[in-house]
């Protein structure tokens, strides 16, 4: 994952010259929560690393740690937008399990061709988002109810549709959007040559997009980081990308999930921060009645937040489904909650307001890699489930004592 | 005149920035039925809340005596250890429970194991019913009665604390004509029982009626204490007018901005007409009685008014019936009728509202000033979807400096900045939006004097550039100041409209305080 691909936007300091210590100091308190967690992600990244010998980041188990992780990181991206729209969504975790059913259905019993089938899938998404979203935004049913009676509703239609049983198996196509990798091209040249490219593009995006927008705030006189520690970000940045890249291009280069994962992380987080139904929603989580008295119209809002959670869930629901090669009445159960703890650890705040799509993703990853590196090195998953508990209590709890700190 | 009951001596209270009572002396007699006038922020309620413990001992300076004996009250339930107990304007009973319950809340009568004595409770409450003359049934939930009934529940459980000081925070506030009557009649008897009470009111007909003596404050300080007979004489009218100088005596001073005259063509821009609202949850109670008024290109027209006299509740039912049930009302723009059923038509309309509490509805606290300002005009500031962040920066950048928003840069969370420049953030929000219509409600409160100078120069601005704009303040010198005309309502009517060269504090404190009876 780039997980270096937020700008340290410094939002609060003065302008005027200052010491470059203090320059960096403020500007990793303003974005505290999102640069302590991801400081955290590095340091758990380097203890497994160092505790497993060397194998957390072995090229196999790096794209490993992806596909696994794919589905979850889907749905973290959508409950971050649904809780900083000041809401919560229960029901994501049955909806991914009903989903894969419906498609296990379509593929297996009406030997559907995948993409239509992929695509009906995503439509039945949109229409349970749609269902719990009309009951959210137009009839004002507190979100937690609607989307309880979802969790039991959607896992009730699950064993329905399914009659108890698995069905499998999906066609090659479908199970290549958890397990395929994109495919390889040109010349044999011991590295994976189309991500190697995508590895390069990614670099310049990076470079020219952080050249752009330091510029741009010189231009408005903005308070920017100082040359040196600028280019050393770019260098970090930079050599980060080349090293995960290498990592990939070792092995069977970058999967699919990956491309989906990324496409959602850029589109979703280009919408919350640039289009003006985005601002709305921070808008309305940050405070509803001030929102619309200024002229948001909520239940529209609200409406279609809910409708991509929906859609989101129906894609996670489809990779999980095509990761386990089965549509099964079991799917996708405590997946809401893994997504809830993912969006809560990448700086969501229960009030609503606050949070990045970015943040979703690191949370996401924390804990990615807490599992897989617990895994790794033999930790029962009843030790797990203590330290994943014990990681959201500090994530949450450190972001509140630097609050109160700052006094904001 | 008997001894006193209570008396306060040079209560001082100040808030971190603001000195809310100065040096107040109070002394209410044993058994008398004492009046409390002022505008709204004098001080009364932060009296009464230093009184009953709100404000603890110690937060305050000056001391208080009950009975003769010095007091220090750490909380509530100390003031009412005492007899001292207030009932507010927002009542506080739990609507689901019955009224015995409520009357025992926090009280309980115990039996002898510690559980509720159902039987105790259920006959002591019948008793406290009877003295206060309602015959309900005391299982019968709060939610089921009436809001006359519920402050006649309130007295009963004053009643039931073993009260001997009431203090009632505009009691008849919700109250139909014949309820604030029997309510009034009840607080008579209670005085005969030797009760003395503490009755906080706008009506001044009541006070009139009720009322042995009157203290009255103003801007934190006691102007003076009245005893009624004294004021009354031959003539009720004439004391009215003693209570309304006493009210209003506030200096006229100039940090009012010469008005610069609007040159362009001065049509009609806003004209309501008919304008009725019932209240959100209580749709028997008419807050918006049938309002009509108009506001012209370049004017500034002011709506006056007390407490509860509705001047909110038109503006924001008019802008996108963000209040209330709509029952009757036409709104036009520059001559146009137009559909202002939501917040968006309005603002299509043309018509903008800049709220009397910024915090709850003008700002998002914890975002930053740039996107604050943007809010209302977002689709303008937008291509496709797709918010253009260097507009919106040069925009709330303009506003920065033209405002004089005292922050860094336009990247500061909002919530961190002071109330003058929340303000200021709140008005660039909806001029950038442009209406032909600015409604302003109480834009100057809570924010220090420098700020409220430069606020008026912006108002005064705006309509000098062809805006209209209708004013609603409690603060009568801001109006005069500032207006061209100035409507006055009360219990939701408009009961006056007055020229600039005709108003003075005492003619619209006047017509604010009219009340329907004598209303001309």
């Amino acid at each position: 994952m780039r997980t270096t691909a937020t700008p340290p936007k410094d939002t609060t300091s003065p302008s005027g010259t200052q010491p470059p210590l203090q320059v960096l100091t403020r500007s990793v308190r303003t974005n505290m929560r999102q640069y302590g967690m991801l400081i955290a992600l590095v340091f758990i990244v380097v203890l497994f690393q160092v505790w497993t010998d060397g194998t957390l980041l072995l090229p196999n188990n790096v794209s490993n740690l992806i596909q696994q992780n794919g589905y979850i990181l889907i749905l973290a991206i959508g409950m971050m937008i649904v809780i900083i729209s000041g809401h919560i969504d229960l029901s994501v975790g049955s909806l991914v399990a009903f989903v894969g059913a419906m498609s296990a259905v379509m593929m297996v019993k009406h030997d559907m061709p995948w993409v239509l089938a992929l695509v009906l899938s995503l439509l039945i998404g949109a229409a349970a988002g749609a269902w719990q979203g009309y009951f959210i935004a137009y009839l004002g049913i507190p979100s937690f109810i609607v989307t309880l009676a979802g969790m039991l509703l959607f896992r009730g239609l699950t064993q329905i549709v399914l009659g108890g049983q698995s069905l499998s198996p999906f066609p090659e196509g479908f199970q290549k959007i958890a397990k395929g990798f994109i495919p390889e091209m040109g010349p044999y040249t011991q590295y994976h040559n189309p991500t190697l490219l995508i590895g390069l593009a990614t670099v310049v995006f990076l470079l020219l997009r952080e050249w752009r927008d330091r510029k741009r705030q010189l231009a408005y006189e903005l308070e920017v980081l100082p040359a040196g520690l600028w280019a050393a970000k770019c260098v970090a940045m930079t050599a980060a990308v080349v090293a995960f890249t290498l990592t990939l291009a070792s092995f069977h280069g970058v999967p699919v999930v990956m491309l989906i994962m990324c496409a959602l992380l850029l589109g979703l987080g280009y919408v919350m921060r640039n289009a003006v139904v985005g601002r709305h929603v921070y808008a309305l989580g940050g405070n509803k009645a001030a929102a619309m008295l200024s002229g948001v119209k909520d239940k529209k809002v609200t409406f279609l937040v809910f409708v991509n959670m929906g859609v989101l869930a129906a894609l996670a629901g489809c990779v999980y489904a095509a990761r386990l090669n089965a549509g099964t009445p079991q799917a996708g159960l405590n997946f809401e909650l893994e997504a809830i703890a993912a969006a809560f650890i990448g700086g969501a705040s229960m009030s609503g307001g606050v949070g990045t799509v970015m943040g979703a993703v690191i949370g996401g990853l924390v804990l990615g890699v807490l599992n897989n590196g617990m895994s790794l090195v033999g930790i029962g998953t009843d030790y797990q489930q203590v330290i994943k508990g014990l990681v959201l209590l500090a994530a949450v709890g450190f972001d509140v004592w630097n609050k109160r700190k700052a006094g904001a | 005149m008997s001894r006193p009951a209570l008396e306060m001596r040079s209560i001082t209270k100040t808030f971190p920035g603001v000195t809310a009572l100065s040096e107040v002396s109070l002394t209410v007699r044993a058994g008398e039925i004492h009046a409390i006038c002022g505008e709204n922020g004098a001080g009364k309620s932060t009296l009464m809340k230093v009184l009953s413990g709100v404000h603890p001992h110690g937060s305050y300076e000056g001391e208080i005596l009950f009975d003769g004996e010095p007091v220090a009250f750490r909380d509530i339930r100390a003031s009412e250890r005492h007899g001292i107990v207030i009932i507010h304007q927002e009542l506080a009973l739990i609507p689901r429970l019955s009224i015995a319950e409520n009357i025992f809340l926090g009280n309980e009568r115990r039996g002898r194991r510690g559980f509720v004595d159902w039987n105790g409770t259920l006959r002591e409450a019948s008793r406290l019913l009877g003295r206060v003359g309602l015959p309900d049934n005391p299982q019968t939930p709060i939610s089921d009665i009436g809001v006359g009934k519920q402050q006649l529940v309130e007295i009963a459980k004053a009643l039931s604390k073993e009260v001997k000081l009431l203090i009632l925070d505009e009691p008849t506030a919700a109250l139909n004509d014949e309820d604030s009557a029997k309510l009034l009649g009840l607080i008579r008897e209670l005085r005969e029982q030797g009760i003395a009470c503490i009755i906080i009111s706008h009506k001044l007909t009541e006070i009139r009626e009720v009322a042995d003596s009157v203290t009255i404050l103003r801007d934190g300080r006691t102007i003076e204490t009245l005893t009624v007979r004294e004021t009354a004489g031959a003539d009720p009218e004439l004391s009215e007018e003693r209570i309304i100088r006493g009210m209003v005596g506030r200096d006229l001073d100039h940090r009012f901005p010469e008005r610069t005259r609007y040159e362009g063509e001065r049509g009609t821009a806003l004209t309501v007409s008919g304008w009725t609202v019932r209240h959100p949850v209580d749709h028997q109670r008419t807050v918006v009685d049938d309002v009509s008024l108009t506001v012209r290109r370049g004017e500034i027209v002011g709506i006056a008014g007390l407490m509860g006299a509705g001047r909110t509740e038109l503006a924001m039912s008019v802008f996108g019936r963000s209040y209330g049930k709509y029952v009757a009302g036409h709104v036009e723009v520059n001559g146009r009728p137009v559909v202002t059923r939501t917040v968006p038509e309005a603002v299509a309309a043309g018509i903008a509202y800049v709220t009397e509490d910024r915090k709850t509805y003008g700002l998002n606290l914890i975002d930053t000033i740039n996107r604050n300002i943007s809010l209302a005009s977002l689709p303008g500031m937008a291509r496709r979807g797709i918010v253009d962040e260097h507009h919106e920066r040069r925009v709330s950048e303009r506003y920065r400096a033209s405002m004089n928003i005292k922050a860094p840069t336009v990247f500061e969370q909002v919530g961190r900045l002071s109330g003058g420049n929340q303000q200021k953030v709140v008005l660039s929000k909806w001029i950038h939006a442009d209406p032909e219509v600015l409604i302003l409600d109480e834009p100057t409160r809570g924010i220090d004097v420098g700020a409220k100078s430069e606020i008026y120069g912006v108002i005064d601005k705006l309509a000098a550039e062809g805006k209209a704009v209708l004013l609603i303040s409690s603060e009568l010198p801001e109006l005069l100041g500032m207006c061209d005309r100035i409507y006055t309502m009360a219990e939701g009517r408009l009961t006056g409209e007055t020229d600039r060269a005709e108003a003075t504090q005492e003619t619209l404190m006047r017509r604010m305080t009219r009340q329907t009876e004598n209303r001309g």
